[in-house]
């Protein structure tokens, strides 16, 4: 008998959906280490789970929430410093009932208004915390926002490619048309311009409506960090084109190169002026998940808007209020993450030296890994890596007998050799151009390209001999394989 | 990669000029005529495109967003928000002194204190590096310290702030299986378990799933909980209502659910999946057994998913009453995993300990097969995973202090205290309720509510009218404005058509009762003859 729910009748667009990070290499790196192997996840920016520990100050202020019981007892100030102890009780007073109390559905007020001075000390413009919802991480924030905007399939979003697969999951979930545009390599991952202007066209050929344009700055997975030029030409084109801009953001902590410091695309925005700034409509997103907190397992985030209607900001606020309200511990975090010890509390200087430690640690992993994969030009910031390989016809021909993508494949066999788990390309957006390549006498691109992300947590040292050793050991397509290092990240096999 | 694309692009907007020429007037194109092709085609489709209606206005939000309703935070909790502010602005400017919030099931908001073990079981994975010093032992108790060693010892890494396993702490899912186990006498299995951020974004992730148009209905009981309307509406569906029967304490009629599965059937409504939520929201009445079996039977003939939301599972409060999961009522008639497609949701925010803010819950699903298990475990993925903290507390609450623990005694005194406090004011509000003329109220056996019927005058009908709101909405902000008493109309939630309700929890503190039924009583009265004149 078949079920009332079988493959069959599911929803599409829930099919449709894939989701690289978690996907068939996931389980499968899952099941190695059921099986006792010992696996590097570098797939999923999840410091902690790599035994990064977390910053003791907010742990403790947390512990303090958790139980006030501990507030009132004279042996609290054994374990506990008298800063956290304050941080507590401040926090407690805030909400209504503690940490076992459904907040606003927005978050709560307090932890709102500390976000906007965060957001004011940031970009130097004052921000108003009645336009901040608090979230469970950002991907919740990410999910709400686009099920407002998407109200069928010929509604677009512009989504950059390589792209972090949140944005094509949500999209298909919701319904709607994912609009690519491609960064350009070449030019650090940078935008181009021309190219989303031909990217609406095509779309718009399509039928497709594009209401709004996602940015990841820093970039995830390429890491890129748009400069101000870019931002601005980037929100002239929303405005010319009336999109919303949804500016990701929250990798803003993670800049492991000192020449080009994140500026949020918000103060862009409002130093462009009247009437842009007031027209314009932008909505940012942030979370605890990355920076050096790395604390994702709390799930807390926000985003703030900016010039959005009242009456859309109504609504926005009654479909959040279905899920009554984003986890408590979550916002406090939240708050503990804007507003940090200061000089001069007595955990300043432990907090200073811990997230030094860390960030430091990152920096140093940034570029290990990065030099692994020889394309250490091209990631300047945020947490990830992704270098371009160059698979040979056999691998192609390999794959598409395993029906899987030649990079899916590569990525398989690197995690079964190496333990290294990696997301393949072709997961994030990046369709296979064999037909049209062919037909153009212009460009001198034999074999079409494959991608790899790697991300960069991992505490072994990787140099590119043995990286190139590793992915010879992955391949084992046949005797007397060669891997050669061509120039430029490139690796030919 | 990049090259290859723009080229394709180009390929299509050449041929894209070569239509667009066909189909407009030179004149409009002619100005682009310096440009190249490309550039052209692109201006002019520019040009093609209506600015003023594409970024988010109340024009252009997707629809289904407006078309959803969650009455619980609606007009009448903005009121109250604002009266409260007034109150604090302006002491003295209204004829109370303080909002009772009786509208939302929120126990800790009203002052219940949470149960310590779980609290010092949470704040000791939160902060482990204290785990071994030996002060801690002053401050916590012995079985909490080892709790957390345990639960730190399931969790990879004991990293707290790392995301976990999409469906959540594999250990922890061991912990909930074994509750689960111990209240069923039935076995559960781990790989059944999705711990989801409260039990909302578990329906939703079912709703997603089942809907695929507005031709797929959900059967829902009405009254009932706006979950479930405002998730099937977001998600585009249709809410096939069956009607709870008032007369006899809300009863489920097996009649009434063939009666409108055919009705729906009727209109072209592929009935997907049946909702029952047990202990009832907001009706507050236990399902029998009896009476579940038949429900399990009717899905298994009609081939519907049950979703049975049994977060009230231990908020029962009458002894002739017991709550049973759906689970076991299927597993005792002897049906397993080839005959029901069952999921049964549960929550921390519920139950004696009431942890709302916490957001933790789970859903755990049977009878279904391998692919479409895949497939809720990608959209689970989505999401990541859900907050560690709230993970946590879902295994602890399916697997409290047992006797012979140092806790044990104190964890029981305090469940103990908040569900006897909770069924005397259940007891002391329903028996108010019933003594106010033309209103009717059937008990609450379970869950946190009343739900009593009014039968407004219909001079009051005719006033609701006129203020262009529902009767019931009426009633409940005359009374808001006059008590500073929160409730919700019942028409948030629907009711059979021309009855008017409210739902008010019983879950203001037991001090604060008697006189919130003074002045419910006194309003009430003033109220009926105002309207009754």
């Amino acid at each position: 008998m078949s079920k009332p729910l079988d493959y069959e009748n599911l929803n599409e667009n829930v099919k449709k959906c894939q989701y690289a990070v978690r996907g068939e290499l996931y389980l499968r790196a899952s099941e190695l280490q059921k099986e006792g192997k010992k696996i590097i996840f570098t797939n999923v920016g999840n410091p902690h789970a790599l035994g990064q520990k977390p910053l003791t100050f907010p742990r403790q202020v947390i512990a303090l929430c958790q139980a006030p019981f501990l507030l009132d007892d004279p042996n609290v100030g054994l374990i506990f410093p008298a800063d956290a102890i304050a941080r507590a009780k401040q926090f407690l007073a805030m909400t209504s009932g503690g940490l076992g109390a459904y907040s606003d559905s927005r978050g709560i007020p307090g932890v709102r208004k500390e976000v906007a001075e965060f957001i004011e000390r940031r970009d130097g413009y004052p921000s108003d915390p009645e336009l901040i919802f608090l979230t469970d991480g950002a991907s919740k924030g990410v999910m709400q926002i686009l099920n407002s905007v998407i109200r069928g399939p010929s509604d677009g979003i512009l989504v950059p490619v390589p792209q972090y697969p949140l944005y094509s999951a949500s999209i298909q979930l919701l319904g709607g048309s994912l609009v690519p545009y491609f960064l350009e390599e070449t030019a650090n991952w940078g935008l181009d311009i021309n190219d989303l202007r031909q990217s609406v066209a095509q779309a718009r050929f399509k039928g497709i409506t594009v209401r709004a344009m996602v940015i990841i700055n820093p970039g995830n997975p390429t890491g890129q960090c748009l400069s101000v030029a870019n931002l601005k030409q980037i929100i002239q084109f929303c405005h010319q084109e009336n999109l919303v801009l949804l500016g990701d953001e929250v990798y803003q902590q993670n800049i492991y190169q000192d020449e080009r410091p994140f500026i949020s695309a918000r103060k862009v925005l409002l130093d462009m002026g009247p009437p842009i700034s007031k027209e314009l409509q932008l909505v940012s997103f942030h979370t605890v998940s990355k920076g050096y907190w790395g604390e994702c397992g709390q799930r807390g985030g926000y985003f703030e808007m900016t010039n959005i209607p009242p009456k859309a900001v109504e609504e926005i606020y009654k479909v959040a209020s279905i899920s009554l309200s984003p986890n408590v511990p979550g916002q406090i975090f939240m708050g503990l993450m804007v507003n940090p010890p200061k000089p001069g509390d007595i955990s300043y200087d432990q907090y200073v030296r811990e997230s030094k430690g860390i960030l430091e640690s990152l920096r140093r992993r940034a570029h290990m890994m990065t030099d692994g994969f020889n394309s250490c030009r091209n990631v300047v910031c945020a947490m990830y890596s992704f270098p371009q390989i160059r698979l040979p016809p056999r691998a192609i021909e390999a794959a598409n007998k395993l029906g899987k993508a030649p990079d899916v494949l590569y990525c398989l066999r690197l995690l079964e050799a190496t333990g290294i788990s990696t997301v393949p390309g072709s997961d994030i957006e990046l369709d296979y151009h064999g037909d049209e390549d062919a037909t153009d006498p212009g460009e001198k691109i034999v074999n079409p390209p494959w991608y790899v992300v790697g991300r960069v947590f991992t505490d072994k040292f990787i140099n590119p001999k043995s990286l190139s050793d590793a992915m010879g050991k992955a391949w084992r397509l046949g005797e007397g394989m060669a891997v050669r290092e061509l120039e430029n990240n490139v690796f030919i096999f | 990669m990049r090259r290859f694309v723009s080229h394709k692009a180009r390929n299509l907007i050449t041929k894209t000029s070569t239509i667009s020429s066909t189909i407009c007037s030179s004149s409009t194109i002619s100005p682009l005529n310096s440009l190249s092709p490309a550039a052209a085609a692109l201006r002019f489709l520019s040009t093609l495109h209506p600015h003023s209606m594409d970024s988010i206005t109340i024009d252009t939000i997707n629809p289904k967003v407006l078309k959803c309703e969650y009455a619980v935070r609606g007009e009448i909790v903005t009121i109250a928000q604002k009266l409260q502010q007034d109150l604090k602005d302006n002491p003295g400017s209204h004829p109370f002194d303080e909002i009772l919030y009786c509208n939302i099931g929120n126990p800790q908001s009203l002052a219940q204190q949470p149960i310590t073990f779980f609290r010092e079981v949470l704040a000791l994975c939160d902060h482990p590096s204290i785990l071994d010093k030996s002060e801690t032992q002053g401050l916590f108790s012995a079985d909490a310290i080892e709790r957390a060693f345990q639960i730190l010892d399931q969790i990879p890494g004991r990293a707290t702030g790392a995301y976990s396993h999409s469906q959540g702490i594999k250990g922890l899912r061991d912990t909930i299986a074994s509750g689960i186990e111990a209240r069923d006498g039935f076995p559960a299995d781990p790989n059944d378990l999705f711990l989801t951020d409260g039990a909302s974004p578990a329906v939703h992730m079912m709703m997603q799933l089942l809907i695929r148009s507005e031709n797929d209905g959900i059967l829902c009981p009405i009254p009932q909980y706006p979950l479930y309307s405002a998730s099937i509406a977001l998600h585009g569906g249709t809410l096939v209502p069956y009607y709870l029967d008032e007369q006899t304490g809300w009863g489920l009629e097996i009649s009434e659910l063939e009666h409108q599965l055919n009705t729906a059937k009727s209109n072209g409504i592929d009935v997907r999946a049946l909702v029952v939520i047990n202990p009832g929201n907001p009706t507050g009445q236990v399902l029998g057994e009896a009476n579940q079996r038949e429900i399990v039977e009717f899905c298994k003939k009609e081939g519907l998913v049950l979703l049975a939301d049994e977060v009230y599972q231990e908020n029962v409060y009458v002894p002739d009453k017991k709550f049973h999961s759906f689970k076991k009522i299927t597993r005792s008639m002897g049906y397993g995993e080839k005959d029901i497609s069952l999921v049964s949701f549960q929550s921390v925010s519920k139950g004696f300990y009431g942890e709302c803010g916490k957001r933790g819950g789970y859903m755990e699903i049977t009878g279904f097969s391998p692919e479409v298990r895949e497939q809720i475990y990608k959209l689970a993925s989505v999401n990541l995973c859900s907050n560690i903290s709230g993970q946590i507390l879902a295994s602890l609450v399916m697997s409290p202090p047992k006797v012979g623990d140092e806790s044990y005694e104190s964890f029981s005194a305090e469940k103990e205290a908040v569900l006897s406090s909770l069924a005397r004011r259940a007891q002391a509000l329903q028996d108010a309720l019933n003594s106010l003329e033309g209103v009717t109220c059937n008990r609450a056996e379970g869950a946190m509510y009343l739900f009593p019927r009014i039968n407004l005058p219909d001079k009051a009908i005719k006033a609701a009218e006129e203020a262009k709101t529902a009767p019931d909405a009426f009633y409940a902000k005359l009374l808001l404005n006059a008590t500073g008493i929160v409730v919700v109309p019942g028409s948030g939630f629907r009711q059979v058509p021309g009855t008017w309700h409210f739902r008010c929890t019983i879950l203001p503190q037991e001090e604060k009762i008697p006189a919130i039924v003074s002045r419910l009583t006194e309003f009430h009265k003033k109220f009926m003859d105002e309207f009754c004149g």
